[in-house]
């Protein structure tokens, strides 16, 4: 029986980007992240997929502890991330990191990979040997030990991540949140990263949080796959059982829209549906349940009531008022 | 289809007077930097025929783009340089051709839709003041008024499905999203009827539902206006669907060309066998290794066969001279010397 390592509940962050009204003092809201809830279980990749504009990067941020939650709680091996006003513990920073997105942004141009890798070092480990510790981790992502002499703008987009994924494995976590790592490589370096991701997951007994857009990517990697729609989660359920059978109209839409390069691929695609429309602007979320606009088998009752997580089959949850209770 | 395709492609070295309707002949372009020369193409042959959709499938930095910047001539010349090669655009050599000729192919034969359809579109115009420039210079623009302009205008945005096109007309490029910008680049692109459609990564900045759309109302407007496609993208899964014949590009040259299904039944090239496997597939299983090293620097490409360092079929004569094209069957061409006996 596999424990939990992180359980979010009930989790909502809103921003105030601006006030509306006569004197300027109603606020204007943008619920990015409006009630989400999940589990991550030790030692397995939990996919978070959704378009742009879901919320799912702030389901990151707010878990490494760039935002504090509006409501809502994030628990680590049963330990509130936020408790009280005081910052983070440093033992619990070190337990968690992350990786970006752009690796040309998240490395400092001005520092070269030794001085990128010694800080999280010198901080968290501060009695180790450094320079035997840096060629460790190079060694790790399969990088040469003469590449800490280089600046990050000497490399090539799929190292500079290999040095981004060092970084974090530098404190020596338990849990690692990949925020879309691969998304701005090509897929032959991505499968490089895919792969080194995975082997150190099994090394390391690494747990991953991993956010990407991309489903065909998540069915390889993931052991269990969130669907997120404008700050809320619509369905989970295991990776394979996933694309076996999406219950709700958006996966299968998502599903429907992934361009494949096979025949075998092409059956798994849900055929009747075709992507309609955009994801509304989160300032103005739709009354309801939030995907009606674009839901290819909207009832009445969609348009009015936000419709609640069910289980359909066991660990096959789905928010759609097609699937009434059980 | 395949006799007929057959017949021009034999017939390609004939330029004038063939069915084809453009043709990339050994084409070279080089930059000069500080440090010295890229030389990035190295070699291209390419060719479309009319009604024909085209995909150019490569990673990033492997010369698709700037392929096409050629088509069009607008590569910025300085650092840009093209020591050799010719571009036919229905027999008409481009390279060669005077301003007022060549004004003549962007406004009328060739039209191109950019990656970033926010960089694409000018931000301080209206989307209306930018579409009707467009109808303006067009072959038929020039005799129109001011209203008909306008009216010609609405049309292509009511093609490309944008609700309230005459709202639109007024919009800003600022206050559409990102799926509707990349729409209004589409009807910007076929608002003048054109022969040939350049469309570069069309919906690569786009989240899949929408690029899903701007991919199926591309196809649909071509099909109905009887134009030719050049599809530019780095998804296999994306040329699978939506072209009739692939070239597969890798550092200024291209490796293999054959018809999409061909090509996606019988990969031959080392290279497009590794682009292959590193695809993740919904049915699961893994992700293979991906492809070893990276693109070669231009400044100083590897001799030969510009795949070899990465390959793991390198032989010694890839290190020395540069595959020729062979021909493995009716719809298939590889430029790997693997396949010399005939695969």
């Amino acid at each position: 029986m596999t424990t939990d390592i992180l359980t979010v509940t009930n989790l909502k962050k809103y921003f105030v980007i601006g006030h509306s009204g006569i004197l300027k003092r109603k606020p204007i809201t943008v619920k990015a992240v409006d009630g989400v809830s999940f589990t991550v279980k030790e030692g397995e990749t939990f996919g978070l997929v959704g378009e742009s504009g879901s919320g799912k990067s702030t389901v990151a941020y707010t878990t490494i502890g760039m935002y504090r939650p509006t409501a809502g709680n994030i628990s680590f091996r049963g330990q509130n991330l936020f408790e009280g006003n005081r910052t983070r513990p440093l033992a619990l920073k070190k337990e968690i990191q992350i990786v970006f997105q752009d690796p040309g942004s998240s490395l400092n141009p001005r520092r070269n990979i030794r001085q990128i890798l010694e800080l999280p070092l010198r901080i968290h480990r501060p009695g180790d040997n450094r320079l035997e510790e840096i060629v460790r981790l190079l060694e790790m992502v399969e990088l040469p030990p003469d590449y800490m002499h280089k600046y990050p703008q000497m490399l090539g987009g799929g190292e500079k991540q290999m040095v981004a994924i060092a970084r974090a494995l530098a404190t020596e976590p338990s849990f690692i949140i990949l925020d879309e790592p691969t998304s701005a490589l090509d897929v032959s370096i991505q499968a490089k990263i895919i792969n080194l991701l995975i082997r150190l997951q099994d090394e390391f007994h690494l747990s991953y949080l991993f956010i990407t857009h991309d489903l065909s990517l998540m069915r390889n990697v993931a052991s269990r796959v969130a669907i997120m729609y404008l700050g809320k989660i619509c369905e989970v359920a295991e990776a394979a059982e996933f694309f076996r059978n999406p219950y709700h109209p958006y996966t299968q839409m998502l599903l429907s829209a992934i361009p494949v390069v096979s025949e075998e691929e092409e059956k798994l695609k849900p055929k009747k549906i075709i992507s309609t429309g955009e994801i509304p602007s989160p300032v103005n979320i739709p009354s309801g349940c939030s995907f009606h606009l674009r839901c290819p088998k909207k009832m009445d009752i969609c348009s009015e009531v936000d419709p609640v997580m069910v289980e359909v089959e066991e660990g096959h949850t789905v928010r759609c008022h097609l699937y009434g209770q059980p | 289809m395949n006799t007929a395709t057959l017949q021009a492609q034999d017939s390609a070295g004939l330029s004038a007077g063939t069915p084809l309707l453009l043709e990339i002949k050994d084409l070279y372009v080089h930059f000069d930097v500080y440090g010295g020369t890229l030389k990035v193409l190295d070699g291209v042959n390419f060719t479309v025929r009319s009604g024909e959709k085209v995909g150019l499938v490569g990673e990033t930095g492997c010369g698709k783009t700037t392929t096409m910047k050629a088509i069009l001539r607008i590569l910025p010349m300085p650092p840009a340089r093209i020591p050799g090669g010719e571009i036919y655009f229905k027999g008409q050599d481009i390279l060669k051709m005077g301003e007022a000729d060549l004004r003549r192919v962007r406004s009328e034969g060739i039209s191109m839709i950019f990656q970033d359809p926010t960089a694409a579109l000018n931000p301080v115009f209206t989307i209306g003041q930018q579409l009707e420039a467009v109808v303006k210079y067009s072959l038929e623009g020039k005799k129109l008024s001011r209203r008909e302009i306008r009216e010609r205008a609405i049309i292509p945005l009511r093609e490309v499905a944008l609700p309230d096109p005459e709202r639109m007309l007024d919009s800003y490029p600022i206050q559409l999203s990102g799926g509707m910008r990349q729409r209004v680049c589409i009807a910007m692109a076929l608002v003048a009827s054109r022969e040939l459609l350049i469309a570069d990564e069309p919906g690569t900045s786009l989240d899949v539902t929408i690029q899903d759309q701007i991919l199926r109302l591309l196809h649909r407007l071509v099909e109905e206006k009887n134009v030719s496609v050049i599809l530019i993208t780095h998804t296999l899964g994306v040329v699978r669907e939506t072209t009739d014949r692939v070239y597969v590009m890798y550092a200024g040259n291209m490796v293999e060309a054959a018809d999409t299904r061909e090509l996606f039944a019988r990969p031959m090239h080392p290279y497009t066998r590794g682009l292959m496997d590193a695809v993740p597939r919904l049915t699961g299983g893994g992700i293979a290794g991906g492809i070893r090293g990276r693109i070669p620097d231009y400044l100083d490409p590897p001799p030969g066969c510009r795949f070899h360092p990465r390959c793991d079929h390198a032989m010694d004569i890839c290190r020395q001279e540069k595959p020729p094209f062979y021909r493995l069957s009716d719809n298939h061409e590889v430029a790997c010397f693997l396949y010399r006996d005939g695969g």
